[in-house]
């Protein structure tokens, strides 16, 4: 007869980046104004840049988890132009810059000079592209990752070369169109079959905190940096971030894509500890590859009016499905 | 003071990208907008229901309860009463279910009489007199806001009790009296004079005692009738005079099996009354289907409830005595009820018609300048005001849908006129926003929450008493279905797009004071806007 329900939502649940409802603790670090804008304004990116977005996400997280004792070392590649062209820098961290393949192993070094010199407190984060990690790095990531370094490595996937002008990486999907890999001849795209899936071979060097975000899930993605500052020893995050340069997709579409690669499941959102996955984020609405691939020019030979490629799409979608069944994104009766 | 050595090959000294200026690669602005949300774009009294459900979520009830009484001095009436058409209009409706805006409003008005909330007024006294007449929602409202904006008012009502088709229409079992009485009572309380028993007859004296203006909302309550060959004795009633009666405790002896004809709210209301009174049957009969018929799915699922019966689709022929015949009707191509020349007899001891009433407005035909049409009706311009200067007429006697909503929504719009008449003006109508469509929502980021259903009362109850029906919201489920709303239109300061700027260019200015683009720095992306979840902010040419 009487009504007992709790008031257990807010206004807009806990998606949005903060909410003058939600208590401060639950509220993200973005909407926070004394956040630390680790990338500040005047940087170069494009408009509707994912990277820039995830970067600032990810290090003003990781600026909050250590009180701001951080340094952050970054590789070459679209994020280290665009935030410092000579003699400007957009950067408000301790931030270092090398060559493009060897963030990792200055990573490394900047470990051992901070325990030399006595400052145990500082913590130390690595960053790149996929090309930078999936590719050039890649030979010195895996050797902190063997040697378990205390370093949180950062690769902001937007899945081919973009400051160059869109070569494609090693985490560029298949079928999607390069700058490399044009969309003519009897395989047009990317090749298939074959990449790198940097967190699943992350995980088996069995390091002990292995996680993926999305730049389309802030609450989600801090709370992984947060988590990975809070432990020792080598860490990794994989961020999947849009670049509407390279994938022919609207500045506005950015989150939306990020949203879409999640809830198609093209881009599992997991967490995994010393190689085993402990946690993975159910789809919420779950939507058909389609509607991910369909707003990009980088797939627009998939959809040729009155051409369109059943078969390849299909194949897309298999892999999605892949996705879904291995790491259980869509828990029974959601599907 | 010397300068620190350079490391080799460096000859500028660092400096912050925030020199560059990113704001001249932009093409178009984001620019925060209000948009009129369905709701209020709906409500026929002029609520500012989003305004008020604002302060609702964040526990403020007495602040969201002086918001509402900007509009409405009757939310605990409203609340229980008001047919909710804003909530027919609401967003969230597309996205899983409308938020129930009736029932949060009424435990803002519940809220304010456990309290003991006065309405806030500021105006200083005009030195004007008004006359009201008719005590019903629309003069009671007139006379409110009329009060609030400083004037005199004096309300004059034929009957004995105030109230109008509040009292006399709508039974206890919908309206408690003494929620009806605490909320006229509020508003007698902030200087209105009430003069009962006194019919206003001749207009032209009450102007001559020295009111500056007129206010009359007299109703309808003259029953239309219906040619029935009646061949012996029968009983047969009216609705509102019956529905009258059984407010005043007069109500007549009805016998076993009553029928009620029409298919209106207000024949639901008397079949339903007519139940309570004890009456084994309680027929409605209307000569349309189900969907056709006037009344709200609701009145009707609740009379069969409690034991209503309805024959759809048949007109009453002739009544002999008990004996009343019924023709079976059909429904043709254009939606027409056909008579099919196929009868039944139904036995009845009463007869109630509920087929309308019309207005009694003879004590305005001898004013000159005012159009009183056949049914009584009487046309008023867009002040409200009609062709006698200075005279205002609002409710059911004029030209509307004649709902308590609709009738406190003349009272205030008549108001706000004869202030500005009173004042040597007119009223200049304040622009309103463009609609907040659902497409311009961005749905993610509301989660999907069914609404909390108010508890009815067992049905034994509800045949055998005037207990209220509905129950109201416990504060928590009041509070939870608040912050049901999606604020379409108008920003709620959720910090979306503080927080998904590539480019750090949104302020954020602090609680109540939303954001502010730095377009210095923002390229335009329209980040913000696309994920802005109420559609509050726009993207505007640079250059059109």
């Amino acid at each position: 007869m009487t009504e007992t329900q709790k008031v257990r939502f807010y206004q807009t649940g806990t998606h949005t980046v903060g909410n003058r409802l939600m208590e401060p603790a639950s509220r993200t670090v973005q909407a926070s104004p004394e956040r630390s804008n680790a990338i500040t304004s005047g940087h170069r990116a494009c408009q509707g840049c994912g990277e820039a977005l995830g970067a600032r996400y990810a290090l003003d997280a990781a600026m909050r988890a250590t009180g701001g004792r951080m340094v952050a070392v970054n590789a070459t590649g679209c994020l280290e132009v665009f935030t410092t062209p000579y003699p400007e820098t957009s950067w408000q961290v301790a931030w270092l810059h090398s060559l493009f393949g060897n963030a990792p192993a200055v990573a490394t070094g900047v470990v051992a000079a901070l325990r030399v010199t006595g400052q145990h407190d500082v913590r130390v984060v690595a960053q790149g592209g996929d090309g930078g990690t999936t590719d050039i790095g890649f030979g010195c990531l895996s050797g902190l990752f063997e040697r378990n370094d205390d370093v949180l490595y950062i690769c902001y996937d937007n899945e081919a070369y973009m400051n160059t002008g869109v070569q494609r990486s090693s985490a560029t999907p298949a079928f999607a169109r390069t700058a490399t890999t044009p969309a003519t001849g009897p395989h047009p795209g990317n090749v298939a079959g074959t990449g790198k899936n940097l967190p699943r071979i992350a995980m088996a060097h069995e390091i002990p905190y292995v996680g993926t975000a999305s730049v389309a899930d802030l609450h989600d993605l801090e709370a992984k940096v947060t988590r990975a500052m809070a432990i020792g020893g080598a860490r990794y995050i994989h961020i999947h971030v849009p670049c509407p340069l390279g994938w022919g997709a609207a500045a506005h579409d950015t989150i939306r894509l990020a949203r879409l690669a999640v809830e198609s499941g093209l881009f599992p959102l997991i967490e995994a500890e010393h190689g085993e996955v402990t946690a993975v984020k159910p789809i919420r609405r779950r939507v058909p590859v389609e509607d991910y691939l369909r707003p990009q020019k980088r797939f627009a030979h998939l959809f040729r009016p009155g051409h369109e490629d059943r078969a390849t799409l299909a194949a897309i979608q298999a892999t999605a499905d892949a996705n879904i069944r291995r790491y259980g994104l869509c828990p029974e009766g959601q599907e | 003071m010397t300068e620190a050595p350079k490391p080799f090959a460096i000859t500028l000294d660092p400096g912050s990208s925030k020199a560059n200026h990113t704001g001249s690669w932009r093409s178009e602005r984001p620019v925060y907008v209000d948009r009129l949300p369905p709701c209020n774009a709906q409500c026929p009294a002029g609520e500012n229901i989003q305004g008020w459900l604002y302060h609702a979520e964040g526990g403020d009830y007495a602040a969201a309860w002086q918001v509402l009484m900007q509009d409405n001095p009757l939310p605990a009436v409203m609340g229980r009463v008001c047919y909710h058409s804003c909530e027919g209009a609401c967003n969230r409706g597309t996205l899983d279910e409308a938020v129930s805006i009736h029932a949060v409003e009424r435990f803002l008005g519940d809220y304010a009489l456990d309290h003991g909330l006065r309405p806030q007024v500021a105006a200083p006294p005009s030195g004007r007199r008004v006359l009201v007449v008719g005590a019903g929602p629309s003069g009671l409202s007139a006379a409110y806001h009329l009060t609030r904006l400083g004037h005199a008012v004096t309300i004059r009502e034929a009957g004995p009790m105030a109230g109008g088709m509040m009292r006399l229409g709508i039974p206890r079992y919908r309206l408690p009296r003494d929620v009806l009485d605490a909320e006229i009572a509020r508003i007698l309380g902030m200087g209105v004079t009430l003069e009962l028993n006194t019919r206003v007859a001749d207009i032209e004296a009450a102007f001559a005692e020295g009111f500056d203006a007129i206010f009359t909302a007299v109703g309808a309550h003259l029953a239309k009738r219906t040619e029935i060959p009646a061949h012996a004795a029968a009983r047969i009633l009216d609705a509102a005079g019956f529905l009258a009666q059984v407010e005043t405790g007069e109500a007549p002896q009805l016998g076993r099996r009553v029928i009620v004809y029409g298919g209106g709210n207000t024949a639901m209301d008397v079949a339903r009354t007519v139940k309570r009174l004890g009456a084994e049957d309680a027929m409605v009969v209307y000569r349309r289907s189900r969907a056709q018929m006037p009344a709200h799915a609701f009145e009707a699922d609740e009379a069969e409830d409690e034991g209503v019966m309805m024959h759809w689709l048949r007109t009453i022929t002739a009544v002999d005595g008990a004996a009343v015949t019924v023709e079976r009707m059909v429904i043709d191509a254009s939606g027409r009820p056909q008579p099919t020349g196929e009868f039944e007899v139904l036995e009845a001891d009463t007869l109630i018609l509920a087929l309308g009433q019309d207005a009694d407005t003879g004590f305005l035909a001898r004013v000159p300048g005012v159009e009183v049409a056949s049914d009584g009706v009487v046309g008023v311009d867009a002040r409200m005001m009609t062709g006698r200067p200075g005279l205002f007429a609002g409710g059911d006697m004029v030209p509307a849908e004649r709902t308590v909503t609709v009738a406190v929504g003349h009272g205030k719009k008549a108001a706000r006129h004869i202030d500005a008449w009173l004042r040597g003006g007119a009223l200049a109508a304040p622009e309103k926003h463009a609609p907040a469509t659902f497409e311009r929502l961005n749905t993610w980021y509301y989660d999907d929450v069914p609404r909390s259903l108010q508890a009815e009362l067992a049905l034994v109850r509800r045949q055998t008493g005037f207990d209220e029906v509905v129950q109201g919201l416990t504060e928590a489920t009041a509070l939870y279905e608040a912050r049901r709303c999606l604020s379409c239109g108008n920003c709620f300061e959720c910090d979306n797009c503080f927080g998904v700027c590539p480019d750090n260019a949104v302020i954020k200015l602090g609680p109540g004071n939303r954001f502010r683009i730095d377009y210095d720095y923002c390229k335009g992306c329209g980040l913000c806007a696309a994920e802005c979840p109420c559609g509050a902010i726009e993207m505007v040419p640079e250059i059109a």
